[in-house]
């Protein structure tokens, strides 16, 4: 159904001998002229002729070659799933039996409001008496280099298809520009046709503005499990290309070759054309309740206005614009209050919902409910015992419901427990006590599916003995695994036990109903690869955690995967993210490393010149033998590495749970004393450990007789040498519990020695809690069993050495470097500076 | 509603979610303006209640920032201090416009001014 560009189409019925059909020269009823035939203009003439069908005579202009089709449905025709002819709302019957002139193909360029005509781009014009603007929005296209290139679209009419389809007909690449949801539907549909799809999204998660992260994640997962190829962050710097698109350049260097590029970025109201006619724009057309511009004979609806501030670019507030108008329009004057918007959408096939405020904050509660084999998140947000948002991924079937309950601003006080299983339970028994559901269920009910555990398993456990949550764990492992089915078995033992229950072992932190070694163990059993992954199949409380389990989180997954996890940067403490010590007065102190303490004119001058240069208000020489220049501010930090670095200092990682020191005195190479070269053992093992990240922070010390002047018993690790060989010292601590060390062993040589050492530190590194220092560690597990697993298994050593080494592959690139070349150039500096006007 | 003139700070996209950028105002003192990672916005005065530490280096999760110094969280919505703690910093009014940043200029410069 296409119509030739600038071509009058004869929508008009003929007349003869039709007496109730007017022609315009002698219809003497009001002119109603629509500009735009899209879902919001046509939808606003329905619903008046559905009010009053004879009151005003119609022109519709449109922009494209087509009547009035549902814009919504272009991705199932992308996908091949649906026809043009399919998506089809209003054919050319409706216009005719409704009397309706349509223009297609020929869009209004200028409104004349003094003349109250429009003119179109073939030159016609038409006068007005009530002009209703409904154009819509335009695809937003991100300025970079290359963007007018042939093969570089977007998605937003039937032509941006018929592009697509023809260039998937020849296979190949295709890059999308933007994961929000049109950007998703067109990598699906091309990804259908057949062909290979990336997708680049500027942000870290897909559709950040419908979902949170969690839900972001899983879809990230599921779209990447279909095949396409999904880079967050990915910030286009040019598309190139000699006479047709070949490809997109990133900012971060990276080259994706395409044949085809979509950018579907986003869109904006198209108001150009209300502008230029002089009406008042915002961000939108602005109109009033009765979606009336600043001019009372001009009226706008749709994607292209702006009613209270708010823009919508859903298709449910257009719908009810368009009733508001057609009251407005035949003087009922109902009013239009704006729009609370939801989304329920299948994105590529997979179910995703959202609605109203899911940004947290204080007063919100979240009820989240993770199931990790059906890949299912839901999410509600509760504030003042009124839901005030959702987010569903994989089951959206209670979606409805709960953006009634949003718009309703019910009181779901009475049924919170079980809000979130759902309109089912939730309401099915009126206020149903949750305890005497569980109470109700049949004994072969199956509480824990991971495991397979029925109730009357549970019963038997806690009858036998089992009187915590920990106990049940581990005797019948209902809730071991994922620990969804925890509520039911804490319910089932206050059941049994009444008071008797015994709490179980501290849990990670208040987002979670694990421990720290539970999350560990499950980490590693399920290889999970990031933290949104561990939230989701672990069942956090939370959508994003908290500032005690994001660091945790984030060193297991570093500690399990090296070389392979990306390290969070919002999950790292001030220091670690800054790469210097935060002080009291919000500035840094800076400490470069000196191995072994060791150090010579060129770095005493580097860092000479560096505390005159900066201003450094104080040096001071620290407990771990080098110097600290204190004082210096954000914005400076990576020049002093800069210049730090230019003198063969890295960072010292003073500011990490990480290898800190290796403390030594001067050993038999000065000291009359000495029994073996302590320096040098010092130097050659921070050499192997720096840069290694741990549950917490970790001082190692080499002393070079029984003397011990560096103070090695009160270390992590310590070395003492004496005559025959190297004493091996572990889990000491000179802070507010001084302990000192255990003696491990007894080595003969320096390799040796330093072979124990790498094996101790990744034993810590992978057993020990987050923030746990090795003298708790060892005080909790007992030197007796690191004495097994250093000392007495030698194969288990060397693994364990190995590993550690491996680790150590990917850590020892010194993160001041990098910074000082400029990344993460953000965190170093203002976002703007506010220069002072001399106020009036 | 808040009325008045509003400052143009840059658009949204120099602060990555999860993160917080700091205007400096007067004589040393600066405003911190958060990006939640569920994509809000907020601006506070860098200075946690407690002991004036610079709230836009601490870790902000659900609504909340944790402050670097002492671990007090702070609603990024009220600046008020959250369980047992009491304090509040004053809540910079921003907006969102057409993709840039806008923080009230009189809480801006009323700032200079006092």
């Amino acid at each position: 159904m296409e119509f030739q560009d600038g071509a009058r189409i004869g929508m008009r019925p003929a007349l003869v001998g039709e007496e109730d059909i007017l022609t315009p020269s002698d219809d003497r009823r009001e002119h109603l002229v629509v500009v735009g035939n899209g879902m919001a203009g046509c939808r606003a003439v329905e619903e008046l002729l559905a009010r009053d069908a004879g009151r005003y005579r119609v022109t519709i202009f449109g922009a494209e070659p087509h009547v009035n089709y549902n814009r919504i449905m272009l991705s199932p025709v992308l996908a091949g799933e649906k026809s043009f002819e399919d998506i089809i709302i209003n054919d050319r019957a409706w216009y005719a039996e409704n009397g309706i002139d349509l223009i297609a193909g020929d869009p209004v360029t200028a409104i004349d409001r003094t003349a109250k005509t429009v003119t179109s781009q073939s030159g016609r014009t038409t006068g007005y008496d009530k002009l209703l603007i409904a154009t819509g929005s335009d695809p937003f296209i991100i300025p970079v280099p290359g963007k007018d290139l042939p093969g570089v679209i977007s998605f937003r009419d039937m032509k941006d298809v018929d592009t697509m389809l023809a260039a998937a007909a020849g296979g190949g690449d295709a890059i999308v520009i933007g994961g929000g949801l049109l950007g998703l539907e067109a990598a699906h549909g091309l990804t259908l046709r057949g062909m290979k799809v990336t997708v680049l999204h500027i942000m870290p998660t897909l559709m950040e503005r419908q979902l949170d992260e969690a839900a972001g994640w899983l879809l990230k997962t599921a779209l990447e499990g279909r095949g396409q190829t999904i880079l967050t962050g990915a910030d286009t710097a040019e598309i190139y290309g000699d006479g047709k698109v070949e490809g997109i350049r990133l900012k971060d260097g990276r080259d994706i070759p395409a044949s085809l590029v979509v950018m579907a970025v986003g869109i904006r109201p198209a108001v150009a054309l209300a502008r230029e006619a002089g009406l008042d724009i915002g961000r939108g057309i602005k109109v009033d309740d009765h979606m009336v511009t600043s001019d009372p004979d001009v009226l706008a609806v749709g994607e292209c206005v702006e009613h209270e501030g708010n823009v919508y670019g859903l298709v449910a507030p257009l719908w009810d614009m368009c009733r508001s108008l057609a009251d407005g329009l035949t003087d009922r004057h109902t009013g239009y209050k704006g729009s609370v918007t939801s989304t329920k959408l299948k994105v590529a096939g997979l179910d995703v919902f959202s609605a109203g405020d899911f940004s947290g904050g204080e007063g919100c509660e979240d009820i989240v409910l993770r199931d990790a084999s059906r890949g299912v998140y839901k999410r509600v947000v509760v504030k003042e015992d009124r839901v005030i948002g959702a987010v569903l991924y994989g089951d959206t079937v209670d979606g409805g419901w709960y953006f009634d309950l949003l718009k309703r601003g019910e009181d779901i006080a009475d049924i919170r427990d079980l809000l979130i299983f759902g309109q089912g339970f939730a309401s099915g028994g009126g206020a149903l006590d949750p305890k005497a559901a569980v109470a109700a269920l049949s004994d072969d009910a199956e509480i824990c599916g991971c495991n397979g555990v029925s109730k009357s398993q549970v019963v038997a456990s806690i009858g036998g003995g089992a009187c915590s949550l920990d106990a049940v764990r581990a005797t019948c492992k209902a809730s071991a695994s994922c620990g969804s089915c925890t509520g039911l078995v804490e319910t089932l033992l206050a059941l049994t036990l009444g008071d008797d229950v015994k709490s179980g072992p501290k849990t990670m932190c208040k987002c979670t109903s694990f421990g720290h070694d539970d999350v560990r163990r499950e980490i590693v059993a399920q290889d999970m690869r990031s933290i949104p992954e561990v939230m989701q199949k672990l069942h956090w409380s939370t959508p994003d955690g908290c500032s005690s389990c994001r660091p945790a989180l984030n060193y297991y997954l570093l500690c399990a995967l090296p070389g392979d996890y990306v390290d969070d940067q919002q999950s790292r403490f001030v220091n670690e993210r800054m790469h210097a010590n935060i002080q009291k007065d919000g500035t840094y102190s800076v400490v470069p490393r000196m191995w072994g303490g060791l150090t010579n004119p060129r770095e005493l001058r580097a860092i000479a010149d560096v505390v005159e240069k900066y201003d450094a208000p104080m040096v001071k020489v620290t407990g771990g033998q080098r110097l600290d220049i204190f004082g210096i501010k954000k914005e400076d930090l990576p020049a002093v590495w800069a210049d730090l670095n230019a003198a063969g200092m890295v960072s010292g990682h003073a500011y990490g749970k990480s290898l800190r020191t290796v403390k030594t005195c001067v050993g038999s190479e000065w000291c009359r004393f000495g029994t073996q070269d302590s320096t040098g053992l010092g130097v050659k093992t921070e050499r192997m450990t720096w840069g290694s990240w741990m549950p917490h922070k970790f001082k190692i010390a080499v002393s070079g007789c029984p003397r011990n002047c560096a103070e090695a018993t009160i270390k992590d690790f310590g070395v003492v040498c004496v005559d025959s060989g190297y004493e091996l010292h572990v889990g000491g601590n000179g802070g507010i519990h001084v302990r000192v060390t255990d003696l491990l062993c007894k080595v003969a040589t320096e390799q040796e020695a330093m072979d124990y050492c790498a094996a101790f530190i990744q034993l810590y590194r992978e057993e020990a809690r987050y923030l746990e220092r090795t003298a708790p560690w060892i005080e909790r597990v007992g030197v007796d069993y690191i004495k097994t697993r250093i000392v007495a298994d030698d194969t288990g050593r060397e693994a364990l050495r190995a590993r550690f080494l491996f680790s150590q592959s990917f850590s020892q690139d010194d993160p001041w470097a990098e910074r000082a070349a400029g990344a993460h150039a953000e965190l170093h500096q203002h976002i703007a500076h506010v220069r002072p006007m001399e106020t009036v | 509603m808040m009325t008045g003139d509003w400052l143009d700070i840059g658009p949204v996209d120099q602060i990555t979610p999860g993160n917080a950028r700091t205007l400096p105002v007067q004589d040393g003192d600066e405003i911190a303006i958060f990006r939640t990672s569920g994509g809000d916005f907020h601006a506070l005065v860098n200075s946690c209640p407690h002991k004036q530490g610079p709230l836009s280096q601490g870790i902000v999760h659900n609504g909340v920032v944790t402050c670097p110094l002492h671990n007090w969280h702070i609603s990024l919505r009220t600046g008020e201090a959250l369980g047992e703690d009491k304090g509040c910093v004053p809540v910079i009014p921003l907006k969102i416009d057409a993709g840039r940043i806008f923080l009230l200029r009189d809480a801006v410069i009323g700032r200079r001014a006092a």
